[in-house]
């Protein structure tokens, strides 16, 4: 059961940032400028977090400096700055070269009660493709604004398709950028889907784009792959296409999750199970492989190996991983630490989840985003051993004092350089066996 | 009195030093018109994204060792303290320090905060800073929210005043109020002069004041100072709160960047009676003489000053000889702060390199002292006159300049500057490092630094064959400063002499 931490309301550490922070997922999507109504320091902060510090992700194609923003001071707090805005949409239409113009606003234009929506819309008119989301960053957390992003294309940019293709999954999942491993795991659900034969369409990510987004209409049904978030999107889906959504709470890490996904996903889609039988039983080959040869030093390591695992992550993370080390690994758990401020509704459903990790193993979760009530809580924990926390660079420090273990999955993953990784599936838990067992490897346990 | 201590802020660069964000022209005319009413700021119709004054204030602060900051901002505004914290790895590194994370406690304004006011989450941040990291001092920086709902810091800080025994200080550097970041560091160094800072009880004749950033490369002035028997210190990164307090025992404050160091070496000037060396930067070695010579002015040191400039010449000189013939005649385009921008173009035509445009991300026309920066007019001596802009890291002018300009090299400071550069197959520097080039050795080790980048460009040119700009084809073609509008016109008077 999740023990309720002292109410705290500030926060110690960012592992998060704000709604307008999820101008990352405008950039995620191929060819599409985000167009940012915001303070002038507002781009740049995001930026440096969320793609340098993050993995070293870099600006893509129109990140960083080079995405237009009204750099509000003064004159647009106090008289306004639609005039400004609609300028500046107008010229970056001119100047940028996209097929979406998404516009973003800050905590300047929403306290100001700039009606950017509306200046928006006279480009709609004109039938040029622009849409707005409000993103005042005191609005939320990227979380919600990944969510108002997608919302704000959904409604203001997609039109309805005459036919369905049968077999065509939208993917709705992790958030692009926050999760600095997400191209190499959008890209490891394409090949898992499609290799028990559906097709993914994922708008996220290179071969995604504009392309993709024009197709959601058309899909059989929408995935959400995620704990929470994008929920609320493939609602808004359900009720202007009438398109059906499986939401799929666990992101699958190993085989015993991956498959038990791939089963429910097929089952959902209507295909034969002998056909999904197959596919997994020939992705399990390479798994089942590397881990006939890992086991010589799983088993003769065992006293270096962690006592008990941390997470301090995103509910994403969390649970896949998790579910992953308990159920392939035989790890054992102690406190998860869930940070994305997952909204009161949802966190029922996700302690469920804790606690029945295995048959016979549950474990804690404390949900928090501030740091020091985790340091707090993790300093008065007795562990046995070695602990392995697996949280953000943040968590350096904590794990030291700990004499821990320590690899960084979660945001801000600053002390790593990440390019095509991916953690989910068959091989992507494979490659979070190798990152994890790399630090004990380098480490004089 | 320029620096004035009894208001609770700094006056941003825009209104203090008449700084400027939009220009096209060349480094003569700048001088000229700088330090006047004459030189009014361009502003654009089509702007990208730049930055705030919340990012260089809090940059500065996070780094105090035993301080304590709290953002009262939304939790985006606490997000490039990630940086910070890298920043601060990278100088514990280098000074072999225990690492530790940075202390920083972000209120997370959130829609209540906005409409109910966020005393009470600042209050909660306060006792928490306080609880958890047992600083000596606590800084709170202002916020766009934070300034715009109207939030009366002073009166909470004052009203936990009793309640918590370190300064409580407030740093008002709301990104809205100054189109010039650098307004940032002024706000931190308002706020250490305010209430940091004492007054001298003992004057330390050998104690030099060296205002820099992170001062990863401090070793090479330690050593060139301590031949005159002098003993730096670094500020304000990576130093105590009991150090900053007593920076006022200082014989002289020396700047590695005019734009940093301004507001805090003229209030240790005017108010503490520590002369400011008003020199080039230590860039190069015109800089790095006019640095110790001015210095060695103020101290009466002369004649060792000009025993070791000329003993640390000679040292270099075939070296820097062999490399001026190396580099000789290579184009530059620089894009950089106005500092270092000035102070860059003096080092690269040092190493033989024509520098056939020098962009800067703003212009001060005065520093506090109440004169035109030395850099510009130092530069404006000289016979050959060299285009510039101002152009506040707007890349889509930098962009297109480049293209037209077509130079062998583009050396640049400032984060998600190179990339834009490098797009364009031109072989790139990014100057993260302030000391990369500092004194004699720093120019030849800078100098090789070009050599090296010019003889091995295929990365560049790789990334220019396969990417795409993000711009239409007519932006492409258009003049680079197609959306920088005309400056008002011009008037007359001066507030300060300019001499050209």
């Amino acid at each position: 059961m999740a023990k309720a931490a002292k109410k705290i309301k500030v926060i110690e550490q960012v592992r998060y940032s704000c709604a307008l922070a999820a101008l990352h997922s405008v950039l995620a999507i191929d060819r599409a400028v985000p167009i940012l109504h915001a303070g002038p320091g507002c781009g740049q902060r995001l930026s440096t977090a969320l793609s340098t510090t993050n993995g070293y992700q870099g600006t893509g194609y129109a990140g960083g400096h080079a995405m237009p923003c009204t750099n509000s001071t003064e004159a647009e707090v106090i008289f306004g700055g639609e005039k400004k805005l609609k300028e500046l949409i107008t010229h970056s239409l001119e100047v940028m070269d996209a097929d979406l113009y998404v516009v973003l606003t800050g905590c300047t234009a929403d306290i100001v009660g700039d009606d950017s929506t509306e200046v928006a819309r006279g480009f709609q008119k004109q039938g040029k493709p622009v849409v707005c989301a409000q993103t005042g960053g005191f609005s939320g957390n990227n979380f919600v604004g990944h969510e108002l992003i997608l919302g704000a294309i959904i409604d203001q940019y997609l039109q309805p398709s005459e036919e369905i293709e049968p077999g065509l999954v939208n993917v709705f999942s992790i958030v692009p950028y926050y999760d600095a491993f997400w191209t190499g795991n959008l890209e490891e659900i394409r090949k898992l889907l499609e290799a028990i034969g559906l097709k993914a369409n994922i708008i996220f990510g290179p071969g995604g784009g504009v392309n993709a987004l024009n197709k959601i209409p058309k899909a059989q049904f929408n995935l959400l792959l995620s704990p929470w978030i994008g929920l609320t999107n493939v609602q808004q889906l359900e009720e202007k296409f009438k398109t059906p959504y499986l939401h799929y709470p666990v992101l699958p890490i190993g085989p015993t999750e991956t498959s038990k996904f791939l089963r429910a996903i097929g089952k959902y889609a209507g295909l034969p199970s002998e056909q999904v039988e197959a596919s997994i039983a020939e992705l399990e080959k390479p798994y089942d492989y590397y881990i006939e040869r890992s086991a010589d030093y799983l088993l003769q390591a065992r006293v270096g190996l962690p006592s008990r695992f941390i997470t301090i992550s995103d509910s994403f993370y969390a649970l896949g991983i998790s579910k992953f080390l308990v159920n392939d690994l035989g790890l054992l758990p102690g406190t998860q630490f869930i940070i994305d401020n997952i909204p009161a509704k949802y966190q029922a459903d996700l302690e469920k989840e804790f606690k029945d990790l295995s048959p016979t193993i549950s474990a804690p979760v404390v949900f928090t985003n501030d740091s020091g009530t985790i340091r707090e809580k993790l300093r008065e924990t007795k562990f046995r051993g070695k602990p392995l926390i697996l949280g953000s660079a943040w968590d350096q420090m904590i794990a030291k004092e700990l004499n821990g273990y320590q690899l960084s999955v979660s945001f801000p993953v600053a002390d790593r350089f990440i390019l095509n990784s991916t953690y989910i599936g068959y091989n992507g838990a494979l490659r979070l066996a190798e990152d994890i067992f790399s630090v004990l490897v380098s480490s004089n346990y | 009195m320029s620096i004035n201590l009894t208001t609770p802020e700094a006056q941003i660069r825009e209104n203090r030093l008449s700084s400027i964000t939009g220009y096209k022209g060349s480094i003569k005319d700048l001088a000229t018109q700088a330090g006047g009413c004459s030189l009014k700021s361009g502003e654009r119709g089509f702007t990208q994204t730049t930055a705030c004054s919340l990012g260089c204030a809090q940059g500065q602060l996070v780094l105090i060792k035993d301080a304590a900051v709290v953002g009262h901002s939304a939790i985006g505004c606490g997000s490039d303290t990630i940086q910070s914290n890298i920043n601060n790895r990278r100088g514990q590194f280098s000074r072999e320090l225990e690492y530790t994370n940075i202390n920083y406690i972000n209120t997370n304004m959130t829609e209540e905060a906005t409409v109910f006011g966020g005393a009470a989450k600042l209050r909660e941040g306060i006792r928490e800073a306080y609880r958890r990291f047992n600083p000596k001092v606590i800084f709170v920086t202002t916020s766009c929210v934070s300034g715009i709902i109207g939030e009366n810091i002073s009166g909470i800080l004052e009203g936990l005043a009793e309640e918590i025994p370190v300064p409580l200080v407030p740093v008002h550097c709301e990104g809205f109020r100054s189109k010039l970041w650098a307004s940032g560091f002024d706000a931190a160094f308002h706020a250490i002069l305010t209430y940091i800072v004492k007054p001298a009880e003992k004057k330390n004749p050998n104690l030099i004041n060296i205002i820099n950033f992170s001062g990863i490369g401090r070793k090479e002035v330690v050593r060139l100072l301590g031949r005159l028997g002098l003993v730096p210190q670094f500020l304000v990164q990576f130093t105590t709160v009991d150090q900053l307090s007593k920076i006022s025992e200082a014989a002289a404050t020396l700047s590695f960047c005019g734009t940093l160091g301004s507001y805090l070496a003229s209030g240790l000037e005017e108010h503490f009676g520590v002369p400011y060396i008003k020199s080039l930067q230590p860039h190069g070695i015109a800089g790095i003489n006019s640095w110790l010579r001015e210095l060695g002015k103020v101290l009466g040191r002369e004649e060792e000053v000009e025993k070791l400039i000329e003993e640390e010449t000679a040292a270099i000189a075939s070296e820097l000889e062999e490399l001026r013939e190396k580099l000789n005649g290579k184009r530059v385009v620089i894009g950089m702060g106005p500092s270092f921008s000035q102070n860059y173009t003096r080092l690269l035509q040092e190493l033989a390199l024509e520098v056939v445009w020098a962009a800067s991300w703003h212009f001060d026309q005065r520093h506090d002292y109440g004169e035109i920066p030395a850099t510009i007019l130092d530069l404006a001596k000289n016979e050959k006159d060299i285009p510039a802009c101002v152009s506040e890291l707007q890349v889509h002018e930098i962009n297109n300049l480049l293209r037209q300009l077509k130079p062998d090299l583009f050396v640049c400071r400032h984060p998600g500057m190179a990339i834009w550069s490098a797009k364009l197959g031109i072989p790139t520097i990014f100057i993260n490092d302030e000391y990369q080039s500092f004194g004699y050795q720093g120019l030849i080790n800078f100098g090789n630094r070009v050599a090296d980048t010019l003889a091995n460009p295929t990365f560049v040119q790789y990334l220019a064959s396969k990417i795409k700009l993000p711009y239409t084809n007519w932006w492409l073609e258009q003049d680079a400063f197609t959306f920088l509008g005309e400056a008002p016109p011009k008037k007359k008077e001066r507030i300060t002499k300019a001499v050209v």
